[in-house]
């Protein structure tokens, strides 16, 4: 016997306006055929793409040739994309999993519980960064780096060092810290908040010091939060095209991380079907950071 | 105003759950009629079949004389009352009343003079303005009693109506309901799985389980002589006794005793001795014809006791057997009481069915 | 006060300054400069003035674009808050089988074809369809990768939503269409909001479509045109970077507080991304 007094609260939910199903389905069709049209198929066609000699201009711009896998052959033999691959790593490491987790933590544990106006200038300023639009922040970082003018430069008493030149891969990490951790420190925020205050109490009535405590009452309990937020920020900050708008890759490609290594071989050099084989290998790896994301997600709720 | 006839009523739900298993129930115009059972017995998908928010799998049914199996519920001429009262909660008090004329295309202003005489009706004159957010729970059900009515339906439906208010307010608004009813005459059913409001409330009920009509009566004859086992137990504030029994020569003998038997001549089948605990009159002297137990129990009720007696011997495990006795009369736990049933009162169950009665399975 | 507690409070106070300092170094120069008479890269106390604002208007390309910006946002917003609320509505409510998946995998999808992973078939599918260089161009292809999170986050809000509400409307006659224009539209219009915003601030800092598929500087919208008046012609004019700069942010911060101010800080991935 169904356990349901009404139908309602069950899965039988069925058609409540009374739509049907004809007017079901044209209300779903834009929806579809956008999503289908401008998601779905530019990832499909980067398959077929990227065993083309498209190009932006010449003979193959209009009459592109199949070569088969010798983009991706050549993709995978470059050295400068085996650069990028690199630098994309220092960039998701550096800035994401180790600048924007600890700092974010760091910050939501300090202010777990704190009010008042420095809690509120904190948090404000953390998420200004997040907020405001890309090349509005990329500018203000030029200028802060600024060699012959920049703030940074005249606080350190260091005029005449060129940070975007010397170390652009640096900047763009502590940059990409800087924007980001809004994100993680809201997350775990809004996790510590999850914690049973019981639990902290009895890692202070045991006489626990701060580390212990971290360890044994609160890692446990937001495990899969940091997980799902690592996963989550990995996948953001590799596909981030901000550093572009500052470094736009250089200088010498020394800061040219894959998103922009795609754009400068597909667009700047106008190899498209070289740069559709590296688009694959992006689009595959965000599918396996978004599958872990899944599973991880799936496990947090089992 | 309009009766309602339903003919083999069947609602299938997508996985094989048979809500409604093929139903004949005839519901009299002006009657005020009740829907119970326990959860998940299909009284709801019923109510919402009548109303057409739910399609029947098979079957008809009639509201007057149209067949509206395939009528769309806006077309039916219902007022319904939903359990959570579904007050649409951006409109005010004078817009949710208003609204089925609104549909049916009343100018503003003559459809919000009808839902001022509506709401003055229901006491509801002075809360036109406000947003159902802003009321209470009583008001919020006249409120949707007052929508129900705008239109002036041929039925009303409410889908368990008092289920969302406190006690106190349940018993004035079970009253003020009744009355209303009355007055406005219109054919009214409302769904229930608490029996005393189905017992103070309807003229005539159904009681209901997996999808099928156990009984259907007034109230006084679902409690007196319901039709079957499960009736007898799921109807009264107090559960009826009911004790395994067999037909001797001297009468009926259950629980250790030998009482007159309900409906001589029944002797072959399962036989199930039923009587209520406020139909045993207890007495603290030994009586022919009586169960005879130790006190286990005495749970207060306020101006009566419910007395939980304990049949078994030493030689013999017993039954437990429920009186109600009157204030002043409670026994002592411990002490032996003799509780014997009224004449007439009792009644006989051959396999699960009412046997001996006047009144059969309608 | 023992000397642990003292050393921990120094610790405590020395972190928050840090940070303090560090988030509020760079967006320093950003509310002196576009006061300052002489605007230098360096941030200083301005010698205030709101002159620089004339600049603005002396530029062809700034209020331009902050019109164009406008324009895209609207133009996705209003085409995302309505396909994505119809869809919504329609997989909430009516039994489609595989509706989840359908939508998980949509979610996936949208997470994981960004349009820096997807920019070469994105600007060669715009190319062949003759849209580059055309608003609507962007506003589509915004409009797709956005689409499948604003799906979600309506049909949360709808399933939220008592079904009662549109049987009772049904009940008392309304055609479907009228239960969605008198009962479903105004219940979840807290969700239509929360999309509408989500969707131009989006759309308002997303800085790659636009660079990739208009060419026509008139047609640029700001996060655009501000990079071209840092990266080209050589010296920046800094009175007309920093108050366009000012310009810009401001609609973003204002939506945000409003946002906040109204729904508390459930934004928690929302606002942005």
């Amino acid at each position: 016997m169904a356990p349901a007094t009404s139908p309602r609260s069950s899965s039988y939910a069925d058609d409540a306006a009374g739509l049907g199903r004809g007017r079901a389905a044209a209300f779903v069709a834009p929806a579809l055929v956008l999503v289908a049209v401008f998601l779905v198929f530019p990832a499909l066609w980067t398959l077929y793409l990227g065993t083309t000699d498209y190009r932006l201009t010449g003979v193959a711009a209009s009459r592109p040739q199949f070569v088969g896998t010798d983009n991706y052959t050549t993709v995978l033999g470059d050295g400068e994309f085996h650069r990028s691959l690199w630098l994309t790593a220092q960039f998701v490491l550096g800035s994401a999993i180790v600048g924007q987790t600890v700092l974010g933590f760091a910050l939501a544990w300090t202010l777990r519980d704190r009010t008042g106006p420095l809690r509120r200038l904190v948090e404000g300023l953390v998420l200004l960064a997040w907020i405001l639009p890309g090349s509005v922040i990329a500018f203000l970082w030029i200028a802060l780096l600024d060699r012959d003018a920049g703030t940074l430069n005249a606080l350190l008493g260091t005029p005449g060092t060129a940070w975007l030149l010397d170390h652009p891969m640096a900047c763009v990490v502590v940059f990409n810290v800087w924007r980001g951790t809004a994100f993680s420190m809201m997350l775990y925020g809004a996790a510590l908040g999850n914690v049973p205050p019981s639990h902290l109490e009895t890692a202070r009535l045991a006489g626990a010091s701060t580390w212990q405590t971290l360890r044994d009452a609160v890692l446990p309990r937001i495990r899969g939060h940091v997980l799902t937020s690592l996963l989550l920020v990995s996948l953001w900050t590799f596909n981030d095209f901000t550093p572009f708008l500052i470094t736009a890759g250089g200088p010498d490609h020394r800061s040219e991380i894959l998103s922009v290594y795609v754009y400068r071989t597909a667009l700047g050099d106008g190899r498209l079907g070289f740069g559709a084989a590296v688009s694959l290998i992006m689009i595959l790896v965000n599918l396996v950071i978004a599958l872990l994301y899944l599973r991880a997600l799936r496990g947090r709720s089992a | 105003m309009a009766g309602i006839a339903l003919r083999g009523l069947t609602k299938d739900y997508p996985g094989g759950v048979r809500a409604v298993d093929g139903l004949d129930l005839d519901i009299a115009d002006g009657a005020f009629f009740a829907l119970l059972g326990p959860s998940g017995c299909g009284k709801t998908t019923l109510l919402r079949t009548v109303a057409g928010l739910e399609t029947a799998s098979a079957g008809t049914v009639r509201i007057g004389d149209a067949d509206v199996t395939r009528v769309p519920p806006g077309r039916r001429d219902v007022g319904m009352v939903f359990q959570d009262y579904a007050l649409f909660p951006h409109m005010t008090v004078a817009d949710n009343i208003a609204y089925p004329l609104r549909i049916k295309k009343v100018g503003r202003d003559e459809r919000h003079a009808a839902a001022g005489e509506v709401a003055a009706e229901l006491g509801l004159g002075t809360l036109l303005a406000r947003r159902p957010g802003e009321l209470s729970g009583g008001q919020q059900q006249r409120v949707a009693l007052a929508r129900a009515m705008a239109a002036r339906p041929k039925v009303f439906l409410l889908d368990e109506p008092l289920s969302n208010l406190d006690a106190r307010l349940r018993l004035e608004a079970r009253t003020f309901l009744k009355r209303l009813q009355r007055e406005l005459g219109v054919t009214t059913v409302f769904v229930t799985h608490d029996q005393a409001e189905a017992l103070a409330m309807a003229d005539r009920m159904a009681v209901m389980r997996d999808g099928r009509v156990e009984q259907v009566g007034t109230p006084a004859e679902v409690f007196r002589r319901p039709a079957n086992l499960f009736v007898a137990s799921f109807i009264g504030s107090t559960p009826m006794n009911l004790l395994p029994a067999r037909a001797t020569a001297e009468g009926i003998e259950a629980g250790g005793a030998v009482l007159p038997h309900p409906a001589p001549g029944v002797t072959d089948g399962e036989l199930v001795y039923g009587v209520r605990p406020e139909y045993l009159d207890g007495s603290t002297e030994p009586v022919e014809g009586a169960f005879e137990g130790r006190v286990a129990v005495v749970e207060n009720l306020g101006s009566t006791s419910l007395v939980t007696i304990d049949t078994g011997r030493s030689d013999r495990a017993g039954e437990l057997v429920h009186v109600v006795v009157g204030e002043g009369e409670e026994p002592e736990p411990g002490t032996s009481l003799w509780a014997r049933p009224r004449p007439g009162r009792a009644l006989l169950f051959r396999d699960g069915e009412l046997v001996g009665g006047r009144l059969e399975k309608t | 006060m023992t000397a642990r507690t003292l050393l921990r409070r120094i610790g405590l106070a020395t972190f928050l300054s840090a940070v303090l300092g560090f988030f509020a170094l760079p967006l320093l120069w950003l509310a002196s400069a576009p006061f300052d008479a002489s605007p230098e890269i360096t941030a200083s106390v301005p010698e205030f003035t709101l002159r620089n604002f004339r600049v603005l208007l002396d530029n062809p390309y700034a209020l331009a674009s902050l019109r164009n910006s406008a324009l895209l946002a609207a133009g996705t917003a209003a085409l995302v808050v309505t396909s994505a609320a119809l869809a919504a509505y329609a997989l909430s409510r009516v039994r489609v089988p595989g509706r989840d998946a359908l939508l998980y995998l949509l979610l996936l999808l949208s997470s994981i074809i960004t349009g820096t992973a997807a920019m070469v078939p994105v600007f060669l599918l715009a190319f062949n369809l003759h849209l580059i260089d055309s608003r609507l161009g962007v506003v589509l292809v915004l409009t797709g990768g956005l689409l499948p999170t604003a799906i979600f986050i309506l049909k949360d809000f709808t399933d939220a939503t008592p079904p009662s509400y549109e049987e009772a409307a049904r009940v008392f006659g309304a055609t479907p269409l009228q239960v969605l224009r008198h009962v479903v539209a105004p219940v979840i219009r807290p969700g239509l909001a929360t999309v509408a915003v989500w969707t131009v601030a989006q759309v308002w800092g997303d800085f790659l479509m636009p660079f990739l598929l208009l060419r026509d500087p008139d047609k640029a919208p700001a996060a655009v045109v501000m990079y071209t008046f840092y990266t080209e012609g050589g010296q920046p004019d800094l009175p007309l970077i920093s108050t366009f700069s000012l310009l810009y942010a401001l609609p973003v911060v204002a939506m945000y507080l409003l946002v906040s101010r109204r729904y508390g800080m459930r934004f928690h991935g929302g606002i942005k991304r």
